[in-house]
């Protein structure tokens, strides 16, 4: 690795930190509700690639050459705020507003382009329709934009979603990138236990180009989304953990949405700190 | 914007398919922006021509309705003013959520054409029937819903949707060789509802397919001196309520409609009269609960009691008695 990219990789690492830390104390706004926080966790360092390093969208930018980015699973939400607040796209003060009554930042995504959010999601399935739709438009014009789609494993059950993955291949959208968050949970529990499915068979059978990596892993995302498409839409499979970086969190599918108590928060803090000092 | 006599035969014989793809057609050749998709259905629903005229601005979907409805939502965040269309049962009930989240959630400059509404579909049955496509969709927020009387109506709607910022569901109803409403050019106005007949005694309310027989209809009841009035409502949403107060002084309001009895053109305006005192009695024609035994269109409409004479027998009896007005 060369030096500047060894430097930025670095980077994107103490940016994903930052963002567990955000989301921890956010957890928080969701009182005793609770909030999505390990579906959050497990996309982090997919949400800081793609806004930190991989979607152009410098601010001037006309909207339309822009490159796009859809959260399908939109109970993600708070790791995609977290992002836009480290891609400096939302203040803190606004970051801040998270889950509270009648804002715009509430625990699903809402569609607020001027915030950096291209799609309003929350129920399942509808998103990757909608960004091959924006990468057919995209071509149309002659624009260069790319559209990334981050979908959850579960959200793979959905059959609205294979409707989409056999359009895009048939209509060869080498502009969209789908990203599969592989954390091996949906809300009933284990994705093999409740809908057991090949995933890259079923990608690839599709006509689609499969990659797989690790999902915590910045080097290997990146080298994963950044990697010219070759004739076919590309879906990067990311293997992560639900609640990643959080030790009573990671792999435990009760904090799929679950309240924080200060303790909890604190420990959580405690350990957050303890990843920093050793150095990411 | 004139018409002549020619054009309107010409979709009279093409009915409402082939008049909407002639539409939009012509449509597209000046706004580059119209994009037509199609869920496998191209060559059943008129835009063969489309298709031939403008082979990139066409796109299959294959059979995948709800996928249709997410791509036209991304072309319309594009810029795009896209169409999407297929049969208006898939359109409004395969693919609600799709309306609901695309076109009233996110408010995406989408028109969802459904073709075949009401019994058009004649022998292919009850599963391409849409009864209930009305209902499913008019409550959802932001979704205009235009229902045409006629080819005219059809061109007139097809140029206006496309020029106005807006998610729409476009229902098509009716077959070949269509009924003439309009004979000569008017004002269509998306919201405004058009009287196409005074009569003091009677208000009948139609909507699409339902227009002309109950202009046929008030024929039939002036001759036994019932003067009925009768009024195209096209924008079934946002009902033109300005229009309906106005109907306070008959003796009866009539609404008509290819379309379950429930959540239609009839229950909007009940919805709306309930608050209103003094409102004379409503008689809710459109089709009853249950999935009849399917046959081709013209013996749908028979046996809906959907036909002129049987819509003035209705009337007639309604107006003798009006205890037992509707009919699920």
């Amino acid at each position: 690795m060369n030096p500047s990219t060894e430097k930025r990789t670095i980077q994107i690492k103490q940016t994903a930190l930052a963002m567990r830390r955000n989301i921890i104390r956010l957890a928080l706004n969701g009182g005793n509700n609770g909030v999505h926080v390990g579906p959050a966790l497990s996309i982090v360092e997919i949400m800081a690639c793609l806004y930190c390093e991989v979607l152009r969208r410098e601010s001037g930018m006309p909207p339309t050459m822009r490159d796009k980015f859809v959260l399908s699973k939109g109970h993600g939400a708070l790791g995609y705020y977290v992002a836009l607040y480290e891609a400096g796209l939302i203040s803190l003060e606004t970051l801040n507003t998270y889950e509270k009554n009648g804002g715009d930042f509430p625990g699903q995504p809402v569609k607020n382009v001027a915030a950096g959010i291209d799609f309003s999601s929350g129920t399942l399935g509808l998103g990757l329709a909608y960004g091959a739709g924006l990468a057919l438009g995209a071509r149309k014009l002659d624009s260069d934009t790319r559209v990334y789609v981050v979908l959850g494993d579960g959200e793979l059950n959905e059959g609205s979603v294979w409707e989409s993955v056999m359009f895009a291949a048939h209509a060869k959208l080498t502009n969209l990138v789908a990203i599969v968050d592989r954390n091996g949970m949906q809300s009933d529990g284990c994705t093999s236990d409740v809908m057991g499915i090949d995933i890259e068979a079923m990608w690839r059978g599709f006509g689609w180009d499969v990659a797989v990596c690790d999902g915590h892993d910045v080097e290997q995302l990146l080298a994963a989304l950044q990697t010219e498409p070759m004739g076919k839409p590309r879906v990067v499979v990311a293997n992560t953990v639900k609640g990643k970086g959080v030790s009573f969190m990671e792999g435990n599918n009760e904090w799929h949405h679950k309240w924080l108590t200060m303790e909890l928060h604190d420990q959580a803090v405690v350990e957050l700190d303890a990843m920093e000092e050793r150095g990411l | 914007m004139s018409y002549s006599k020619v054009d309107i035969r010409t979709w009279s014989i093409l009915g409402s398919r082939g008049t909407f793809g002639v539409a939009l057609t012509d449509a597209a050749r000046s706004n580059p922006g119209i994009i037509a998709l199609s869920a496998d259905l191209c060559n059943t629903s008129g835009l063969d021509r489309f298709r031939n005229a403008y082979p990139t601005r066409f796109i299959n979907t294959g059979i995948a309705e709800q996928n249709m409805l997410g791509v036209a939502a991304g072309l319309a965040a594009t810029g795009f003013v896209p169409f999407a269309t297929t049969f208006a049962n898939f359109a409004a009930l395969r693919s609600c959520e799709q309306v609901r989240h695309y076109l009233g959630y996110m408010q995406e400059n989408v028109k969802l054409v459904g073709f075949g509404a009401g019994f058009a579909m004649g022998m292919f049955g009850v599963t391409h029937f849409a009864l209930e496509d009305i209902a499913a969709l008019r409550s959802i927020s932001n979704l205009t819903i235009i229902s045409p009387a006629d080819g005219m109506e059809i061109v007139k709607a097809t140029n206006t949707i496309a020029v106005t910022r807006g998610p729409v569901y476009l229902r098509l109803t009716g077959v070949m060789n269509a009924p003439i409403v309009y004979k000569e050019d008017y004002d269509f106005t998306i919201g405004k509802a058009i009287t196409l007949r005074e009569g003091d005694a009677v208000a009948i309310v139609a909507t699409g397919s339902m227009v002309h027989p109950s202009l046929k209809a008030a024929e039939i009841l002036a001759t036994q001196g019932i003067m009925a009035q009768v009024v195209n409502v096209h924008t079934i949403k946002p009902l033109d309520t300005a229009a309906v107060d106005q109907l306070l002084n008959h003796r009866l309001v009539v609404t008509v409609e290819e379309h379950s009895i429930m959540g239609g053109l009839g229950t909007s305006i009940a919805e709306h009269v309930a608050q209103k005192r003094g409102f004379p009695p409503l008689l809710r024609i459109g089709v009853a609960q249950g999935y009849p035994h399917v046959g081709h269109y013209q013996h749908m409409l028979e046996v809906s009691g959907l036909t002129a004479p049987k819509i003035a027998g209705r009337i007639r009896l309604a107006l003798d008695d009006t205890v037992g007005l509707s009919h699920e």
